[in-house]
């Protein structure tokens, strides 16, 4: 299959014996649909990455800094290198399986600001649901097109997006704390 | 648009490439896939009861919660609500080191969960471009293969014991309790073993595993003959699972089914032979595929495939024995623990030792996504890396997630009844499947 043929293509990118084929945001579904056709019939998940903060220092969880030695966490040396930087903050994967000999699988990728929406996929493969509804709970992705855009994993009224970088581990409010 | 069928696949029957609903024949929802919505007319006629089924139900495998809606005894509206057991595993093994990280994915899927971390394992490895010891390689297959038995030992015992045959949980749990007299033996520990580590594993395989091991290959083809006398021919069970909960290929595919659900709708399909990992490429085995969709088919496949992983289990230890005395765990100081006797002697052991255990070793950057073949299906794990000594994130293909949102496809002209058959033929997990 020739990748830069999809509709929206931006890159194409090999690593760990993987293909990574980074789309257009807009143009996602679309690409998809290609894809599709192409014989990636079968949809295996659907994940976002926040990418808030990479490669920067102090980053909640992080021993290791960017900048080298930090003298307030011992036995620490930073990174061996800086990662390298990201377009945007962040990146929506789409991993797809061609069910042929041989088998042959692919990320899709595309890139998000934060409250930019995407297009849903759930008309290409049903399975998108609930992949494109934990995304939401979890994330915050907007997708456009959803049938049923609601939380899918966090009760009804929660807040925020827990696996979002800027949201704290142990972040959940607590009733009867000292500051009440 | 329109696309010819693939014919390089191996299947049983020929199917076509899956078009959106709606396409002929489909059976998904139309509006949301995951919901089956009450027929307007119905609506109007006030004859319809709305019950909630879970989340705290003996009989949902955990706390699955379906909200459904009943003419009569028929099913005419259902919607399935999970995240009963959301435990935010993946944010916070963002906050763990790599290391750490080893024992989380075994509590996610806690009935496969050998399977569950041998993915996170071969993911971390992937990233290392670690080289695995040959004695490691099959000692993970052995006992995959034998977590597998036990998985669908579980299913088959609650889901009969579900189905009014309560001798059969008996009689299925008395050789699951053989299995995980055999983890206690290797590992310590009767689940969640945390015996596969990045590189190898734990430990070697100790002294008279082989020949308890032995034991129980040769005890489990009789057992399973049991089974199937049990079950095979009481007419309860043949009636109660026959032709109950279709799900079609097209169906299957295009709701994320995987491993036994989809193999029992007729795709033969199983990424232990198509896209080979551990030894799997090495013993020889065959794949159960059944035609029909149903929930005696599903029941079929898990019941052959159990004899299939009795044969790679009798492999796996064939070679083992052939292995013994070689080493269990890569030799990569900078990722691996020195062994426990250095520590007095070198310096440089206890260096290393001190550095992994304290601050945890780093893996390369990239992004990756590994998947296997758990007993519940395609198991994934996607990983982020930035360089550093904890993930950057960490994501897990559920198979028992997929596997549920194909609930509302199988529950047409169901009736209450076969709910319970249904639910529990899917065989999710809720720890998988909230994650």
């Amino acid at each position: 299959m020739t990748w830069d043929a999809l509709p929206g293509f931006v890159e194409l990118k090999e690593s760990f014996g993987e293909t990574t084929v980074t789309i257009e945001t807009g143009r996602i579904r679309e690409a998809c649909e290609r894809v599709r056709s192409e014989g990636f019939t079968f949809l295996a998940d659907i994940v976002a990455t926040d990418y808030l903060g990479w490669g920067h220092k102090g980053v909640s969880g992080y021993i290791g800094t960017a900048s080298g030695r930090d003298l307030n966490h011992p036995s620490t040396q930073g990174y061996q290198a800086l990662p390298q930087l990201k377009p945007k903050r962040f990146s929506l994967s789409y991993h797809l399986l061609a069910m042929r000999q041989p088998p042959e699988r692919v990320r899709l990728q595309c890139w998000l600001d934060e409250d930019e929406p995407v297009e849903s996929v759930v008309s290409v493969w049903p399975t998108a649901d609930w992949h494109e509804r934990e995304q939401f709970d979890l994330m915050g992705i907007r997708f456009e097109g959803h049938p049923n855009l609601a939380r899918l994993l966090l009760p009804d009224d929660w807040d925020g997006h827990p696996l979002r970088k800027d949201y704290p581990l142990g972040g959940e409010p607590v009733r009867f704390s000292d500051a009440e | 648009m329109t696309v010819a069928p693939d014919r390089t696949m191996r299947s049983m029957r020929d199917w076509p490439v899956v078009f959106p609903p709606p396409y002929e024949g489909s059976r998904i929802p139309t509006r949301v896939p995951t919901i089956l919505d009450v027929p307007a007319e119905l609506l109007a006629t006030d004859d319809v009861l709305q019950i909630n089924f879970g989340p705290n139900h003996p009989s949902t495998h955990g706390v699955l919660r379906l909200i459904v809606d009943l003419d009569g005894e028929q099913v005419v509206g259902l919607n399935a609500v999970i995240g009963y057991l959301h435990t935010g595993f993946e944010k916070t093994m963002e906050h763990k080191t790599w290391w750490k990280c080893v024992t989380y994915p075994e509590r996610i899927d806690y009935v496969g969960y050998q399977n569950a971390e041998l993915v996170f394992v071969l993911a971390v490895e992937k990233l290392l471009e670690l080289e695995v010891p040959e004695k490691a390689t099959w000692m993970r297959t052995l006992l995959c293969e034998l977590n597998r038995i036990h998985s669908h030992l579980v299913f088959l015992g609650t889901s009969a014991l579900e189905l009014g045959a309560i001798s059969m949980f008996w009689y299925c749990f008395r050789e699951r309790e053989m299995i995980l007299d055999l983890y206690e033996m290797v590992a310590g520990a009767r689940m969640h073993t945390r015996y596969f580590q990045v590189g190898g594993l734990a430990e070697d395989i100790p002294p008279g595993f082989f020949p308890e091991c032995r034991t129980f290959v040769e005890w489990m083809p009789h057992a399973l003959d049991d089974y199937l006398a049990l079950l095979d021919r009481n007419a309860i069970w043949l009636e109660r699972t026959k032709g109950v909960g279709l799900l079609s290929p097209e169906d299957a595919i295009a709701l994320g089914q995987t491993g036994p659900n989809l193999r029992a709708s007729g795709v033969d399909w199983d990424l232990r032979r198509d896209e080979p990992y551990l030894a799997y490429g090495q013993v020889d085995f065959r794949v159960p595929c059944y035609p029909n969709g149903d929930v005696y088919d599903r029941y079929r496949v898990r019941m052959d495939e159990m004899a299939e992983s009795v044969r790679i289990v009798d492999q796996c230890l064939r070679r083992l024995e052939r292995l013994e005395g070689k080493p269990w765990i890569a030799d990569d100081r900078k990722v691996v623990l020195p062994p426990r006797e250095e520590l007095h002697t070198s310096m440089e052991s206890l260096i290393h030792h001190f550095k992994i255990v304290t601050e945890g070793f780093r893996v390369p950057e990239g992004e990756i996504y590994v998947a296997i073949e758990s007993p519940r299906g395609e198991s994934g794990c996607y990983l982020v890396s930035d360089g550093g000594p904890k993930p950057w994130r960490v994501h897990f293909r559920a198979p028992s997630f997929a596997a549920l949102e194909a609930t509302a496809t199988c529950m047409q002209d169901a009736l209450i009844a076969d709910l319970v058959a249904i639910v529990g033929s899917l065989d999710a997990v809720m720890g998988d499947t909230d994650r």
